[in-house]
């Protein structure tokens, strides 16, 4: 396998890669690169862009729900009289934002910063790659998002406004909503199908890429069992992306041609609208739709949840000084979850008039994925023990990854099971329940990824001070805001509702108060993100520099770049000697030996073995 | 206890107590793993910082606590599911009460309000046909079949009798809506094209909120239906007067008392 990249390596001389960089005009360079480093950089800054654009709508979400009479400060007046009467949050914006929100933050934010950008930027290094396997593919891939990106945002702008019914955009409501604008096309229902079948596209053309890439471009001597854990679970998340996209997309085409083209994939005989018996042939369903969007919404979940997991699976060793634990059982918990992320999705359709069989087979399925991840957990917190760790901001960040990731999983558990659902579905607890395992679950293991990689990135560290001032109130906001969520969730309180449940007083009244908590929390979150915002950008010219290419003394390959890694990545190709966490190996003088010197050079550096060898 | 400190809502029905116990019973098992992990985890991180051990271990934890860890998981969650979860759905969906006792609903959402329509008297519904749907006739209903003559509807309020079995049809004319009872701890999806029944059996005379569980629009949030559970000979009176054909003595209405 190895033999095949050194013939789509250009040159193996450090000169040659030099004149690649001349070569190329800064558009070919910058804009339309076709580099893995670059395309990882621009997905990153995207996505860190729509991370923002989502977080402000939610802000705005949380004053409706804390003050849903008052009029909001500072951006009241701008929302528009249409969207904000007097500078109040309508039920309609809150509906809007709602759903953009969930949108924007899965498809637009996260997805591409795991997967795009760390996967994008660190994936070929880690292997030994020159570049992903169809670099042009790839270029495809961030454009189609971008593109997406473009769609959905730009929707926010037109007379309909962009789509709100929820991320989920469930049929019938998706589809008999914003019917009543001159041009049904030009509505943010329909934009909203559009843009996720660019961003489908996208992230299919990306999970090929990875696929091949991980299968075939391997470096010589990088076994399967000599990967890095992120690359494994980057394989994972490709074939997740691959399998479960393609029904979301024929999805997002049917309910698009029921809109336009008076089709009734989705909608079933006899049904109205608006108190008005609609005109259409009818005889669909709309459980279809949730079939066929929860197919892919719960993969989707791991696509969120893995590349996290295998950052701070990077960032554990390189801060433990030891060996990632049990790296041969997360191999194979990472491979079952994948395959059981495909048959656990009707768990999210519990109260549609399950029957008995149905509801054993998915409550089995549910249940049975809680081991793999349990596996994966508990193997991270052992790989502590028998540390020497160190607290730097990625490993901060790391390290809070485990509870807060835990609890999420932790309070997964009860919804696991259709009878507790009779009585928590759709309720604030489950709301809770998965940003606890999503924003400080995988957004801080990404987090850590940021502050980890960035002096690869850029040859400079982020500002440690400021890392701090990052970390700490950023975990305070974070339980602030989901912890509350738990009891009102137990209490009744349910989902999507703009005044935060004040027309159920008497259901509410006793945990109302928690709505103003939790606002206030993500709005101090906000301010919490000041510091990171400032240290991206300051430290990428005024960072400490990086001491060496390799300043986090880490084993894994991406390390052994010049730094940043040039055009071609390697200048000469990489030969791997060893699995990929070799920290504090016995008989060894330094305590970590990277996966890409022989050992012959390794032995030199033993002060041990070089005794024995002069006693002898 | 548990449930008390997370502020669970009062209950009234008997199937709830039941989802109470099992909630109670998955929050201990949650609450001593959550605890017991971090107290590892907290103890670790100080036990092995770089200025405490600056030497690591290539090996680690030898030990196979974890694997007995992660079986133990595995059982308990096996005997929730095969002691609770099963039996207690299987319950739910497979054996609906029959009998002139049970009090018969159905639930019709639309944005933005319920309907209830009642079998009256005769506990049978009368035919509902969507093309009739008018602003007289918010369900459909076909007042030419005899089983309709007494059929009533109240709007936004759902009156049921303690102690007797209930079954509530849910559907939607328009839009997915969600009818969640929260005291009564039950909730079902109202899907349109589908009538999906539940049913429960409320132990209490009280009141409480009906909360639309599925986003339906503008109009979500504020959807507001309640329910009462009232007593059974005062149900059976007010059926009798809420049904249109007063004349007609009601044959099975008392008949299950």
């Amino acid at each position: 396998m190895s033999s095949s990249t050194s013939t789509t390596l250009p040159d193996s001389s450090e000169e040659a890669h030099a004149e690649d960089h001349h070569a190329l005009p800064f558009w070919r360079q910058y804009i339309f690169s076709s580099d893995h480093k670059i395309i990882g950089i621009q997905y990153g800054f995207t996505a860190l862009v729509f991370l923002a654009i989502g977080f402000f709508l939610m802000m705005v979400m949380r004053w409706s729900i804390a003050y849903p009479t008052s009029e909001i400060p500072l951006v009241g007046k701008m929302l528009g009289e249409r969207w904000a009467p007097n500078g109040v949050i309508s039920p309609d914006l809150y509906n809007m934002f709602g759903a953009m929100h969930g949108t924007i933050m899965v498809f637009l934010g996260i997805v591409p910063l795991a997967f795009g950008a760390f996967g994008n930027f660190v994936t070929p290094l880690q292997i030994g790659a020159p570049d992903m396997a169809f670099p042009r593919l790839n270029m495809a891939s961030y454009w189609f998002y971008f593109l997406g990106g473009v769609v959905m945002f730009g929707s926010f702008f037109l007379e309909s406004g962009a789509a709100k019914v929820g991320w989920t955009n469930y049929s019938p409501l998706a589809t008999t909503t914003d019917t009543e604008f001159a041009s049904i096309f030009w509505t943010g229902q329909t934009l909203w199908l559009l843009g996720m079948v660019f961003l489908i596209s996208s992230s299919l053309l990306g999970a090929v890429n990875f696929i091949t890439t991980i299968i075939n471009l391997r470096a010589r001597g990088m076994t399967w069992m000599r990967l890095p854990f992120f690359v494994w679970a980057m394989l994972v998340t490709g074939f997740l992306l691959l399998l479960a996209f393609p029904p979301l997309e024929v999805a997002a085409i049917m309910q698009l041609m029921d809109r336009l083209a008076g089709t009734s994939f989705f909608l079933p005989t006899g049904l109205y609208a608006g108190g008005e018996r609609l005109d259409i042939s009818g005889g669909g369903s709309p459980l279809l739709y949730q079939h066929l969007f929860w197919f892919l919404g719960h993969p989707e979940v791991y696509v969120l949840i893995l590349p996290a997991i295998a950052t701070v699976a990077e960032v554990i060793p390189n801060n433990t000084r030891k060996p990632l634990w049990g790296y041969k059982s997360m191999v194979y918990a990472v491979m079952v979850l994948g395959f059981l992320s495909f048959i656990v999705w009707a768990h999210h359709m519990y109260l549609t008039g399950m029957g008995t069989a149905v509801s054993t087979f998915f409550q089995t399925t549910t249940v049975l994925i809680s081991i793999p991840s349990v596996i994966l957990v508990t193997s991270l917190l052992i790989s502590l023990w028998g540390g020497s760790i160190r607290f730097t901001v990625p490993m901060l960040f790391a390290t809070a990854f485990l509870p807060m990731f835990g609890f999420g999983g932790l309070t997964g558990l009860p919804l696991a099971f259709n009878l507790i659902d009779l009585h928590l579905h759709d309720t604030y607890y489950v709301i809770g329940h998965f940003h606890y395992v999503v924003a400080p679950g995988t957004i801080f293991g990404l987090f850590a990824g940021i502050y980890y990689w960035f002096p690869k990135m850029t040859g400079r560290f982020m500002n440690n001070f400021l890392g701090h001032l990052h970390f700490w109130p950023s975990l305070i906001c974070m339980n602030g805001i989901f912890l509350p969520m738990m009891i009102q969730g137990m209490a009744g309180f349910h989902r999507r509702a703009f005044d935060g449940g004040q027309t159920y007083e008497a259901t509410t009244e006793r945990f109302l108060w928690m709505n103003e908590l939790t606002s206030w929390s993500a709005w101090l979150l906000a301010v919490a993100q000041i510091p990171f915002i400032f240290n991206l950008f300051w430290s990428i010219r005024f960072g400490r520099k990086a001491n060496s290419d390799n300043p986090w003394d880490a084993t894994t390959l991406e390390w052994s770049t010049p730094t940043p890694p040039p055009h071609g990545n390697f200048p000469t190709e990489p030969v791997i000697y060893r699995n990929p966490y070799e920290y504090s190996q016995p008989g060894a003088a330094k305590d970590f030996t990277p996966q890409w010197i022989p050992d012959e050079e390794i032995e030199k550096a033993a002060p041990e073995k070089a005794k024995a060898k002069a006693k002898s | 206890m548990l449930n008390k400190f997370l502020g669970i809502p009062e209950l009234a029905s008997e199937h709830g107590e039941m989802i109470d116990h099992m909630l109670e019973v998955v929050h201990w098992f949650m609450a001593v793993l959550f605890v017991g992990w971090t107290l590892f985890f907290l103890y670790v991180l100080f036990r092995f910082q770089w200025r405490k051990n600056p030497k690591a271990s290539h090996e680690g934890i030898t030990s196979h606590f974890s694997t007995h860890l992660e079986v133990g998981v595995v059982i308990v969650e096996v005997v929730l599911l095969l002691g609770f979860a099963f039996p207690l759905w299987a319950n739910r969906v497979d054996s609906f009460p029959t009998g002139p006792d049970v009090a018969k609903v159905r639930a019709v959402g639309e944005q933005f309000r319920w309907t209830f329509h009642y079998t009256g008297p005769d506990g049978k519904f009368g035919r509902v046909d969507p093309d009739l749907i008018s602003l007289d006739n918010l369900v459909g209903l076909d007042r030419e079949d005899p089983n309709a003559k007494d059929d009533f509807l109240t709007i936004n309020k759902l009156t049921l009798p303690v102690h007797r079995k209930a079954i509530v049809q849910v559907t939607s004319k328009d839009v997915i809506h969600g009818l969640a009872p929260v005291k009564l701890r039950i909730q079902q999806d109202a899907i349109p094209g589908m009538e999906i029944p539940m049913w429960f059996t409320p132990n209490k005379i009280t009141d409480g909120d009906i909360i639309c569980a599925q986003l339906c629009g503008i109009g979500h949030a504020q959807m507001y239906a309640s329910f009462e559970i009232i007593d059974g000979a005062e149900y059976d009176k007010w059926v009798v007067q809420q049904s249109p054909v007063k004349e007609e003595a009601p044959p099975l209405a008392s008949a299950g008392q």
